[in-house]
Order: C-alpha cells, then structure tokens, then sequence
C-alpha cells in the first residue's frame, strides 16, 4: 500500500531545490559582524536603512490615534528634515483605513497590512482571501501573507503554492510578501525550500519575508542569508529578481548595517533600495535615528532624546 | 619541581561582567620599584559608551530597590573590601604607599562606604521637605536619582578617592561609570572583584581604566550621563565645562591642583549625596 509521507515529499524538494550546508552559513554570516563601516559608508548605511524600514505596530492594543501617530513618525522621523521618510507603515488590516487617513492618497509612505489570519494562518482559505481583499479595498499598498506552515510540514506543497497563487489574485495591483516564518521551518534546508515554493508562484518585485515577529526566534543573519542565496539563485535560474524583507529581532543599527553587508555581498548594489529589501522593525528607527545624530553630532545620544523612550530616564 | 606562574589578567567591571577593552588595547602597569607588574585594559571611548548602556539598563531597577535595601548591598560591599583588606592594600602599596598608609586607606575606604550605607534611608528625610504655602494643599518636595553619573578619580588615594566619589552617588539610586586612577589602576581592578560579590546589582558600579585624555572629551559630550563629578586639571575642566553645557548636564568639578585629605570627614556628608539628586515638588490637595 502506498502511504503518503512527508519526509519523503520534503526530500524530493530539497534534491530539487538543493540543499543549504549549515556550517557554511553560518561561518559566512559571521564574518559579516568583522567589516569595519565608518564615516561615510555608515552614513550611507543608515540613511538607507531608514529608507528601508516597514514601520511597524502590530499589538492587540493598537488604536487609530496610535496609527495616526505611527504614520507621522513614517513621513518624518526625526527633527532633522535632511532624515528621509521610511518604506511604509505595517499595520493590522482593521487599521489600514486609518492610516490611509492619516498618510492621505499621494504619501510616499506605502500602507503594508498584515493578512491572511495574521501570524498563524489558521483560518479557512476563504476568510483568509476576504480579508487581503477587504485590507487593498481599504487602501493597503502591500499585503504581508504567512504561508501555510502546517500544510508545509505535513509535504502538501501543491496546497501552499495555491494558496500563495490566491492570495496574489486577490492583491490585485498590490505588493505582496510571504512570511514564512523561519521559526517554524527548523531547519535551513526547509526555509531554502520554503522560499523556492514561494517564489515560484509570486510577481517580480514581491518579496519572501522570515518571520512574523510574534514568535521566539525572529529574522537572524543566518536565516536571512540562506533566503538572500535562494533570491540569488532563483534570479540566476529565471532573471526574475524577488525582494527580501527580514522582520523581527533587529533593533540596533550595527544589526542593520551587518544585515545590509549580507545584502551587498549576496546579491550586490540593486537590492540595496527599499524596493528590493526591508526590515520589518519598531524600535530600529529610533537606534538609526540615534546613531544619525551621534554621526552629525559627535555625541553619544540618549534614548530619552527620541520618540518612544524604552525606559524611564 | 618549580610550579609555573599563573599570572592575573586584570579586567574591567562593566555591566556585571569582567572584560578587557573592545579596542583590545592594554598599558604596562609598573610596581615602585619599576618592576612590570600587569597589563591594564586601555579603555576608549566605545568601552565608555557600551558602560553607559550597562548603567543604563541597571539604573531603573536600582533606584527602585528600597533604601533600606540599598543600605544592606553597601554594607554587603563594604565586608568584601574588609575580607579582603590585605589584598587590597598590597595593590595600593603598587605605587609607592608605605604599607601602613595602605592599610589606613583601606581603612577608611571600607568606613566611607559603611557611612553611606548608613545614609540611604535618611538623606530623604534631610534633604525633602514639606513646603508651608497658603492654599488647602500638602507642598512636598521629594529627592529622585539623575540616571547615570560619570565619575573620574584622581590618581592620588586610588581605593578612597575613587570610592568617596561613587558612594554618595549610588546611595541614591544612581549608577556610576567611572575612571579609576591612570597611575595607579590596579586597586581598581581588584574593586570591580569585590563589587561582583557585593550584592550590588551588575551595571550599578562599572569602572574603567585607561588614559584620561582619550576618554574625557566623551564623558564631557555624552548626553545620557547627568552628571559629572571628578578631580580633574584646568584644562580637562574646561573641556568638561563645555561638554557639560551643550548636553545640559551637571558638573561637580574638585581641582586637581589642590592638594586634599580624602580622609578628612569633611569630604563626606549628605552634601555629597545632594549633589548628585534632583528635587521635585508635587501639590496635592488636603482631604476633608
């Protein structure tokens, strides 16, 4: 009798898709931390890592006047009008009216909403469509899906590549990224694999992203750089170029910048924009904006001196 | 057979945990007698700025412990140095102090801190007030802790000098980064030992050593220190002074040409602790 089995329907992708050599990558990826950006590399850096940022509330407690404020801190982050605005704002899709209020219709500011049962992806396929629909009906420029992990994991690859194919019909005109959440892949290979599934059925221009954030392990350089080799080979095999957003667990700027190395050592200067890459992050912002002042100031700055102080004094 | 050596590395305290310099830079340390004794982490002023995010991150729980709580952790302090005064005063005889001197400054550092302790639950009840005024309102004014405080010790009394600088400002809930004296470092390296074995919460006390003119133009600019409170020359006032003025910080400034008697009671008292508090006043209604 034929019994179906996922470890064998997972191997069958890998000897497809090829197979990541973890050690590899992870002795790689520390290099990364040992280059030296200083003066004007590092302002460079951190003047595009602003411009890559997707502005990011995604809590229970989310407000409109919370919104409202998350998309002024979008257009402009700091004092300093030389500071440029950010990607886009990323919110929950019953926010998206109110920040398209708050942004108006002309904003160089993009409106990304999570979607698609938002971070579990449990939910029926077709509530799960209507919301993507009702989120761009709403205004969203960019919707943000997690893909199906359990049907992942259990080898039904034909149904995430549906399901992803769905979700881009009901986007319309709008970007979309799929989470993939690394966290719940394991291991290397299954996000290399995951990312190929993914990237087979989306646009040009759309983007694969590692997590949703709301989990214990969120984007690292390891995970981030096995998805940047799989953009590299997919672009090689088809020349069709996918963009990458990390999110989660970046918060410093030196972070940042090693991320951004990765990026340039990976898959070189026309991915280092805000239409080919972006990090998904909240309080990275306020650490770009703190190291641009140091850098413009000579002074170490406090916290304290930018919006949403993480502590008391 | 003859065993081989084990020589110490000495290494800063910052942030709870003992580390050489980011730079990986050291400075020979010599005995009086110009024998080599030890390499010395050579600080910068990365190491300051990573220690002042050591503080920054102890500051909010330490200034929330109870100040009877903060009294035991200095008297806790305070038994370590004691339990290990002969240590510690072979260190200061490094650079020259006979050893009774030594002993005596031992001494008095281990009284200081015992002082200090005994301060934490009464310097509220010296320094705050309840203010008359002529409406149906209670007028407090109350003390709270700056933050961070940058500290920079002289190079003579290493042990007390640098602990007559620290203590009144811990006793208040701040935290301190400090550095030790550039020619004779080594007591304060031992310090760091001590203090990790005192109770006092990891990134309260971080002290550095290195050269002062490499480190003092960012103790002058950094804008997350409140504080300055150091025995420094003309100059390096000056650069303070200035420093100390765009970042609005406050500057408790001894001059280094003077000569002092840290062991003098004068050098100790609730002005000390004053110094390094800001005050706060509330209004609040009288009840029926």
């Amino acid at each position: 009798m034929l019994v179906r089995s996922p470890q064998a329907a997972l191997q069958r992708l890998f000897d497809e898709v090829g197979s990541v050599d973890q050690i590899g990558i992870d002795e790689r990826v520390a290099k990364y931390g040992t280059r030296s950006v200083k003066k004007s590399a590092k302002l460079w850096g951190l003047r595009t890592a602003v411009t890559m940022v997707d502005l990011t509330t995604l809590e229970g407690k989310d407000t409109p006047g919370k919104v409202a404020s998350l998309c002024q801190k979008a257009l402009r982050p700091h004092d300093d009008a030389s500071i440029p605005p950010v990607a886009a704002v990323c919110v929950y899709p019953s926010m998206v009216r109110h920040a398209r209020r708050a942004l108006g219709n002309n904003s160089s500011v993009r409106i990304a909403s999570v979607a698609t049962a938002f971070p579990s992806g449990q939910a029926p396929l077709k509530t799960r469509l209507a919301e993507v629909k009702a989120a761009v009906a709403d205004g969203a420029d960019e919707i943000d899906m997690v893909i199906n992990r359990g049907a992942f994991l259990a080898g039904e690859f034909g149904r995430v590549q549906d399901e992803i194919s769905a979700v881009v019909t009901a986007c319309g005109t709008a970007t979309l990224k799929v989470i993939l959440e690394v966290s719940e892949l394991e291991t290397y290979d299954s996000i290399r694999a995951a990312s190929f599934l993914a990237m087979r059925v989306i646009r040009p221009g759309d983007f694969i992203k590692t997590s949703t954030g709301k989990t214990s392990l969120n984007a690292t350089l390891g995970n981030n750089q096995v998805m940047l080799e799989a953009i590299r080979d997919f672009y090689l095999d088809t020349g069709v170029a996918i963009a990458m957003k990390p999110a989660g667990g970046i918060r410093t700027s030196k972070q940042a910048l090693t991320f951004l190395i990765a990026v340039k050592e990976t898959l070189g200067d026309a991915w280092l924009n805000n239409t080919r890459y972006r990090f998904g992050a909240s309080s990275l912002l306020n650490d770009l904006l703190r190291q641009l002042e140091k850098e413009k100031t000579g002074a170490y700055q406090a916290p304290y001196y930018f919006s949403e102080a993480a502590e008391s004094y | 057979m003859a065993r081989l050596p084990i020589t110490k590395t000495p290494k800063v305290y910052v942030g709870g945990a003992f580390i050489r310099s980011e730079s990986a830079r050291v400075f020979p340390l010599r005995d009086a007698a110009g024998d080599f004794f030890a390499n010395i982490p050579q600080c910068t002023r990365k190491d300051l700025r990573n220690a002042v995010e050591a503080a920054a991150k102890a500051g909010p729980g330490w200034a929330k412990r109870t100040a009877y709580n903060r009294g035991q952790i200095l008297y806790r302090l305070a038994e370590m140095i004691e339990a290990r005064a002969g240590e510690m005063a072979a260190a200061i005889t490094l650079g020259g102090t006979t050893p009774s001197a030594a002993a005596r400054e031992v001494a008095a550092a281990v009284d200081r801190l015992i002082y200090y302790a005994g301060w934490t639950d009464k310097y509220e009840q010296v320094l705050g007030n309840v203010n008359p005024v002529a409406a149906p309102y209670f007028n407090f004014t109350v003390t709270e802790p700056m933050g961070i405080i940058g500290v920079i010790a002289p190079d003579e009394a290493p042990l007390l000098a640098l602990i007559s600088l620290i203590a009144p400002a811990i006793t208040s809930g701040n935290t301190v980064v400090a550095l030790a004296s550039t020619t004779q470092p080594y007591p304060a390296i031992l310090l760091g030992e001590m203090l990790a074995t005192s109770d006092l919460p990891g990134g309260v006390v971080n002290l550095l050593t290195g050269f002062r003119a490499e480190m003092i133009p960012t103790f002058a600019t950094h804008t997350h220190l409140r504080a300055i409170s150091a025995v420094v020359n003309a100059a390096e006032r000056k650069a303070l002074a200035l420093g100390a003025a765009e970042s609005v910080k406050r500057t408790i400034l001894l001059k280094a040409e003077e000569k002092r008697d840290w062991f003098a009671s004068a050098l100790q008292g609730v002005d000390a602790i004053r110094d390094t508090v800001e005050f706060k006043t509330t209004w609040h209604p009288v009840g029926a």
